[in-house]
């Protein structure tokens, strides 16, 4: 019955969770890369009440950790359901307690893991095995896919499976490479899964399962006694799982015809040389041994589908009998172990099965360990045929690793770059693009048209880059007569097309461009003179290969048509005019059908603008003659310019190019410690319009530099003096002050570093009052002042920073203090950047931060560049990033290390005190920090004991010196959003707020889980539409601030910039004063709310005045006082929620979808908000008794067992 | 009393409709202004610039995000049940058409060809029994001509009436150089009814902060005289009904625009100042007001004081400015 599925045109992850969703009651789920989308598919199939095979709809519940959701499905399991989850990485490690359960307990249930690596030295979202070989040792069977096929089809065999089994599943395939890759496969519809799914093992499930009516126990504690010999009691499922998992895939093959079996081997019958490998590197090892083997060498694959229980005699019975040598390929790494996890079972297997009699090779063969595929390394042919080629010497290493350059320990193959094995027949494609110009959603569209229209297989794969603003995609794109099997990226394309003329400045686009390849560039040039235009670099390799160049302005054709800045469509249909795959005719009406369909939802008049884009685009695509040698004396500028550092010259800046993978070991710290600053090297000028200063309209009030989400606006004063040498642009002002007569003012941009968000413009409160359109800032084009500016901001910087002993802080002079936080990747606009600027600027010097993954820890430390830096003597913040769940405790680790520290350095001082100098050693003790000017004494003081220690001998004295920096005021941050605050660490977080230690929490509240991609988080606001809470969330949003006052103890602000600036700076200094914890609780405008970031402060206006945001500060020390303790800052609330609510997107979603239900929701949320507002409005009345020795004595109710 | 009237085809218990307004938002305020004796009554306008600039705001606040970073495809939930097109629109209309027995008529206010044209034909499926077209171009463009602000208007009337069989009523702004004419050539392009005139927000400055802002006024009966100017002007003359809107606020204001010519009057501010049961006493005034001056129907006096009919058609023209100016001058005895 080969053959007969209907043909679907899908990425892994899809594939999976359709397949999980028809076949399971409950899934719980939590967000984490690169499986969100499984869940997320799921909970969306079900909120639009599409069954299961059984005809009932699955219940989807998003859970506040992966913990959470493994211990929801435990039960659910329990109590009789089929359930099933969705998880990779570190989400995966924190259900493996409940895993162990589950699998102790023989229940039936299948989750699936899109397997991605674990953070070590850093963290990474893209794929390997690390995750699910930490999970080899829980009782679960694993079964491996290496297409997205396979996970379709794999995904169904383990749900069949482990009702047979009772053994539970954890099914897996490659985190990007499969999960993200979209490839024309053969559905499985509702009858195939009937067919394989057997209702009677689902009734024996539920009929094993908890009920009152038929009552049983389950996770007794047991003794020296039994528990041993009960744990050996369910070996025998364990021994006939591989039977049955094959039976299982026997009968899947008699229904689809395709055919699976636990290892699977492909080559020459009679191999000498076989890899061992798992997951879709399989797929590459495959076809480069087809390869190998049309040119006579005798070489094979065996891939290993079921990886627990490992079958022996499965394995040795799939092997040739003329295997001699043998490459077992991990795709994860065990340091310290003798190899890893793959390779030493294979190793033990062959000895089993020698011993057991039961192998069938002619002689002992000779195992090697490598290593592939980190990280989503890329492994392709060329480095498949260097294992087999590995393999083939006389003596192959033992260990090695493939896809790197390994200098340090010399382990890694060489690999010939150039190999490729790809058949012609197979069209290649590449796209360069923005990811705000819709590249990627154009070329998934594209698949479909050709993979449906022209019935040949297709396959698309796209890399995105680490920022969030101006990111860069490249697509890369299949398509062929056969299944397409190549998880790798293109190597030579037929056709070449980059969609932002600005790439060719940085990028080698031409990179992978074939000899004679078409080459589409999107170019605000005419055919006349763009090749001028060209970069000699471009023009040498069109000419060098030949390459046929078309250009389009795809830009004015898209702001005619009414489309901004998204040129997708006019890309797109440029590039079938010129590919050919469809006649122009029929490729136009079936772009046309496709916008139809993704935007007809959109509106009449979304649809009505794209067709237009369509309808121009060819008339404006026209062929450019291309010179026979290349004219342009411009060459491609360097990545950094010339007084970078050594590191970001050697390093940085090869990662900045896209030539990372070029990078040898010995590039990299072997310990994930990176120098900080390096932002400011990666000059990325993405503003086509930069904010323009007027000091005769200026204020000089600083607001402009306070809300720059990317401190790419700044502000400076300084003697006039220092005017002199400035650059002819540079523009000046006196500065309005009555204390520093004489002092210049300046507000400067950094040309290139600004993303053109345009708050610092929205927040101006300057006007001219003869034309107060014009105000102190204005936007103004970028490229004709780029120079000019670029010059002024050099300068600009060279100016001394300001003296920090000498300000009072308040709004406008904490925007006079250096940032330390810069040129951040966070999307242009940020809400959350802001906030972290200023706590930069305040404590920046003396700042530790421990940053929960998420947003904050994506723009704050993903390579290449990190925002963080210092001030002219060195210091800044030190960051350091280890978990989602665990921030509280990781940053409490800091403030006890600092305590610790500061211990040590105080008892040591004293017990030195006579060599030291008892008046350096009291100024030190009793040194009052509580202002720069103390604090910068006490820094001198520092510095004089260590230069009095320099003479002292003696290990006292040196262990001093290493812990006198502890004797100046550290300030401890611990920074995320609201899913680690209010959901997966508010565990920690509670724990340490219930603490006295001196740590301050900034929650960047976004109120959904914005890296993810707007999950509903228990800070989403009631009447908002969050994934998980489509139809808009019903219950109000969590009121951590009033779980954090009831302690008493803790320091506690609701803030907004937006709405009260000086209220924001109030709170950060309380917050750095008060000794015990503190919690500030940031409003966070997000690119997730749907509306234009530029209307960010507008809108956090409208959050404090509807009372859906009240700001206020919760100061314990007032208590101390007989004041109460809470300050309101906002007043009573003067504007109806709905009106807060109309703005956004998020809440307009629910009154699109369902009116009445918004209208319901909307009136919650008013009664809701003005309700909170009364009670903080009491409380704020409310001074904390104080209750004496007496009271203490005289509880007032005693509990009434008492009496 | 016989207050009926025949409305854009529609029969209409009384003359007494609700004019464009939020007074119909709410389902329960829709049907109190039904049991207090509205004959019809007209939703909300739908914007055509409210339409077309959310359509894309959302698309591209939402599609611009998506596809572009590794961790995150998408932002929001898939946009498989929110519609960013006039949903919740014709939803409420739908609903409104469920909780009223007397007409519901659905307004659209836009002007240039577009998405917005969409949009007729569904709040025809939705069961509106008539639409009301209020065209209002702001011609601020100098290099647009009068005669171009007709054209494009006549072929939004032209487009929309193709596309429903429901009626079209057109309401209109008194800013057109020859209203008169304006007026016949809607007509023969099919419009059924004349809706005189709309009032709108109308920018006002905030001389402290430096910024011009919306500001909304209610009505006042000084500016019935320009509608019962026009009424009359047209009445008898079109194939299309008429209805006045703006400056009806007691009985008086209803039998004149009657007299006038006037098939429907069209209630807004005064309902919104005095609430739904303002409808009742109006009602009952202007039927206190026929029984004591002997008219047994509203048909009666229809069009009686138009100016084809009217004992003193001058009044009516240019005569009227020049007395009634002379007048008041002598009133303030500055002459």
């Amino acid at each position: 019955m080969s053959g007969t599925g209907r043909r679907w045109i899908t990425d892994g992850n899809e594939a999976v969770a359709s397949v999980a969703h028809r076949t399971s009651e409950v899934i719980a789920i939590y967000p984490i890369t690169p499986s969100s989308a499984m869940g997320e598919l799921a909970d969306s199939w079900s909120s639009q009440a599409r069954p299961n095979v059984w005809g009932s709809v699955p219940q989807v519940i998003e859970m506040q950790s992966e913990g959470g959701a493994a211990g929801a499905v435990h039960g659910a399991l329990q109590a009789g359901a089929l359930a099933t989850t969705f998880t990779s990485s570190q989400g995966l490690l924190l259900m493996i307690p409940n895993m162990y359960k589950i699998a102790g307990e023989l229940t039936p249930f299948c989750m699936h893991v899109a397997a991605r690596a674990l953070a070590t030295h850093a963290l990474s979202i893209f794929g390997d095995h690390s995750d699910v070989m930490a999970c080899r040792q829980t009782g679960f069977a694993m079964l491996a896919s290496a297409s997205v096929q396979e996970a379709h089809d794999l995904a169904c065999i383990a749900h069949a499976a482990t009702l047979r089994c009772r053994v539970p599943f954890l099914h897996f395939f490659d985190g990007f490479r499969t999960s993200h890759e979209i490839a024309t496969i053969e559905a499985l519809d509702d009858d195939d899964l009937r067919f394989m799914v057997d209702e009677d093992l689902v009734r024996a499930h539920r009929g094993r399962a908890l009920t009152p009516d038929r009552p049983v126990v389950r996770g007794t504690a047991q003794n020296p006694d039994t528990f041993f010999q009960a744990r050996e009691a369910s070996n025998p499922f364990h021994l006939a799982t591989p039977g049955t998992v094959q039976e299982t895939m026997d009968r899947f093959a008699t229904r689809t015809g395709r055919r699976y079996r636990l290892f699977d081997y492909a080559g020459h019958r009679e191999a000498e040389r076989v890899v061992v490998i798992m997951g879709s590197g399989a797929e590459t090892a495959e076809e480069t041994a087809r390869w190998l083997i049309d040119r006579g060498e005798k070489v094979g694959v065996l891939r290993v589908r079921l990886y627990r229980p490992f079958s022996v005699a499965d394995f040795v019975s799939a092997l040739p009998p003329t295997t001699r040598r043998i490459a077992v390929l991990d795709r994860t790494k065990e340091p310290g172990a003798v190899g890893d996890p793959l390779y030493l079972d294979v190793v033990a297997a062959l000895a089993e099965a020698r011993a057991a009699g039961i192998s069938r090779l002619a002689a002992e063969p000779v195992v090697v360990a490598g290593r592939y595929g980190l990280s989503s390394k890329e492994f392709d042919p060329a480095m498949a045929r260097a294992v087999f080629e590995e393999l083939a010497r006389e003596a192959p290493r033992p260990h090695f690793t493939v896809g790197i350059v390994d200098d340090v320990t010399g382990m890694s193959l060489a690999v010939e770059a150039d190999f490729d094995i790809e058949p012609p027949e197979v069209t290649r494609a590449v796209f360069y693009g923005l990811g705000s110009d819709g590249t990627v959603g154009a070329n998934k569209n594209s698949i479909k048209i050709i993979g449906e229209e022209t019935g040949q297989h297709a396959q698309g794969y796209f890399v995105y880059d680490s920022k969030k603003a101006g990111a860069t995609t490249v697509s890369h794109l299949r398509f062929g007569p056969r299944p397409i099997r190549a998880p790798y990226l293109v190597k030579r394309a037929g056709f070449v097309a980059c969609h932002q003329f600005e790439f060719l400045q940085r990028t080698d686009v031409l990179e992978r461009a074939a000899p004679g390849a078409v080459f589409l560039l999107n170019a605000p040039h005419g055919p006349g003179e763009v090749w001028d235009r060209l970069p000699r670099e471009v023009q040498e390799t069109i000419v060098a290969r030949g390459l046929r160049l078309h250009v389009i302005d795809a830009a004015s054709v898209a702001r005619a048509a009414g489309m901004a800045g998204r040129i997708n469509t006019v890309m797109q249909t440029c590039f079938f005019a010129l590919s050919g795959v469809l006649s122009r005719e029929e490729a136009v009406a079936k772009i046309k059908e496709a916008i139809e369909k993704s935007y007809g939802k959109r509106g009449g008049e979304v649809v009505r603008r794209n067709f237009a884009a369509v309808d121009e685009a060819v008339a404006h695509l026209h062929e450019v003659p291309v010179p026979a040698a290349a004219t342009a004396a411009r060459r491609r500028p360097p990545a950094v310019s010339g007084s970078a550092p050594d590191f970001v010259k050697r390093v940085t800046a090869v990662i900045m190019a896209g030539n990372g993978d070029l990078l040898p070991v010995s590039a990299f710290p072997p310990d994930g410690t990176w120098p900080v600053g390096t932002a400011q090297w990666e000059k990325r000028n993405l503003a086509a319009e930069i904010p323009a200063w007027d000091p005769k309209v200026c204020i000089q009030c600083n607001q402009c530099a306070l809300v720059c989400p990317h401190a790419a606006i700044r502000a400076k004063v300084y003697p006039s003096d220092l005017l002199a040498g400035a650059p002819a642009g540079f523009l000046a002002d006196d500065f309005k002050s009555n204390e520093m007569k004489g002092w210049k003012y300046t507000i400067q941009v950094a040309p290139e570093d600004c993303t053109g968000c345009t708050l610092c413009v929205q927040v101006c409160p300057a006007k001219d009052k003869t034309n107060p359109r014009h105000k102190a800032i204005d936007m103004a084009p970028q490229r004709p002042r780029l120079e000019a500016e670029r010059e002024s901001y050099a300068f600009f910087l060279g100016l001394p920073e300001a003296d920090r002993t000498q300000m009072r802080i308040d709004l406008k002079s904490s925007q006079l203090l250096q940032p330390l936080f810069e040129y951040s990747g966070a999307c242009a606009g940020c809400g959350e950047t802001p906030y972290v600027k200023l706590l930069t600027q305040l404590f920046g010097d003396r700042a530790l931060i421990a940053n929960a993954t998420g947003c904050s820890s994506i723009y704050g430390g993903n390579l290449p560049t990190t925002p963080y830096t210092t001030n002219p003597e060195g210091r800044g913040p030190a960051w350091a990033n280890s978990l989602f769940e665990d921030n509280a405790e990781f940053g409490l680790g800091f403030r006890l290390a600092v305590d610790a520290q500061r211990e040590q350095a105080t008892h040591l001082l004293r017990a030195m005190a006579d060599q030291v100098g008892e008046r350096l050693v009291s100024g030190l003790l009793e040194a009052d920090q509580a202002s720069e000017a103390g604090l910068v004494e006490q820094r001198v003081r520092v510095r004089e004991l260590k230069q009095r220690l320099a003479p002292v001998p003696g290990a006292v004295a040196r262990r001093l010196e290493s812990v006198a920096d502890a004797l100046v005021k550290k300030s401890v941050w611990l920074v995320g959003g609201d899913g680690w605050a209010y959901d997966i660490g508010f565990g920690g977080l509670d724990h340490v707020l219930s603490g006295r230690r001196d740590v301050n929490v900034l929650v960047l509240d976004t109120e959904v889980y914005s890296n993810t991609g707007g999950q509903q988080s228990k800070a989403t606001p009631l009447g908002a539409s969050a994934k998980f809470a489509e139809a808009g969330k019903e219950t109000p949003k969590k009121d951590l601030g009033m779980l954090a006052m009831s302690y008493g103890h803790v320091y506690v602000a609701k803030i907004a910039f937006g709405a009260r600036m000086n209220q924001t700076v109030q709170a950060f200094q309380e917050a750095d004063a008060h000794p015990g914890p503190s919690l500030i609780i940031a409003y966070s405008h997000c690119i997730a709310h749907g509306y234009d970031m530029a209307l960010g402060v507008e809108q956090q206006k409208r959050a404090a005045q509807s009372g859906v945001w009240p700001l206020y500060r919760f100061d314990p020390r007032r208590s101390a006082k007989g004041e109460p303790p809470l300050r309101l800052d906002s007043p009573p609330p003067s504007l109806d929620v709905v009106d807060y609510m109309r703005n956004e997107g998020r809440f307009r979603m629910v009154e699109k979808a369902n009116p009445e239900r918004f209208k319901t929701l909307a009136r919650a949320a008013q009664r809701e908000a003005r309700q909170r507002y009364a009670v903080y409005q009491q409380l704020a009345g409310i001074t904390i008794p104080r209750i004496g020795d007496e009271g203490d004595a005289a509880p007032a109710a005693r509990p009434s067992t008492e009496r | 009393m016989d207050l009926s009237t025949r409305y854009l085809g529609l029969a209409l218990e009384s003359p007494f409709v609700v004019g464009a307004s939020p007074l119909a938002d709410e389902l329960d305020d829709a049907k109190r202004l039904e049991d207090a004796g509205a004959s019809a009554i007209v939703m909300r306008s739908l914007f055509e610039e409210q339409i077309v600039r959310e359509q894309i705001a959302a698309f591209l606040h939402t599609e611009m995000h998506g596809e572009s970073f590794a961790e995150a495809m998408t932002y929001f939930p898939s946009p498989t049940r929110f519609v960013f097109g006039p949903e919740e629109y014709l939803d409420h209309l739908r609903r409104l058409k469920e909780t009223v027995r007397i007409p519901v008529i659905a307004s659209l206010n836009g002007t240039s060809p577009g998405g917005w044209l969409d949009y007729p034909p569904l709040m025809e499926k939705m069961g509106a029994d008539a639409l009301e077209l209020n065209l209002y171009p702001l011609a601020l463009d100098p290099e647009v001509s009068g005669a171009a602000v007709e054209e494009a208007s006549l072929q939004a009337v032209r487009e929309v009436r193709r596309a429903v069989r429901i009626p079209v009523a057109v309401k209109l702004s008194p800013f057109y150089s020859c209203l008169a004419n304006f007026a016949q050539r809607l007509d023969t392009e099919g419009a059924d009814g004349l809706v005189l005139f709309n009032r709108f927000y109308q920018p006002d400055i905030d001389i402290e902060n430096l910024q011009v802002r919306e500001s909304l006024q209610l009505s006042s009966p000084s500016e019935l005289p320009l509608r019962l100017r026009w009424v009359a002007a047209l009445a008898g003359r079109l194939k299309a009904s008429l209805a006045v809107t703006g400056g009806v606020h007691n009985a008086a204001d209803v039998v004149k625009s009657v007299m006038a010519g006037a098939d429907a009057v069209q209630l807004v501010s005064v309902l919104l100042r005095h609430g739904a049961a303002r409808l009742k006493g109006l009602r009952a005034e202007l039927e206190q007001w026929m029984a004591e001056h002997e008219w047994t129907s509203l048909r009666e006096m229809k069009g009686n004081m138009s100016l084809l009919r009217c004992p003193d058609p001058a009044v009516y023209e240019r005569a009227n400015y020049m007395l009634i100016l002379q007048g008041w001058r002598g009133e303030t005895g500055a002459r």
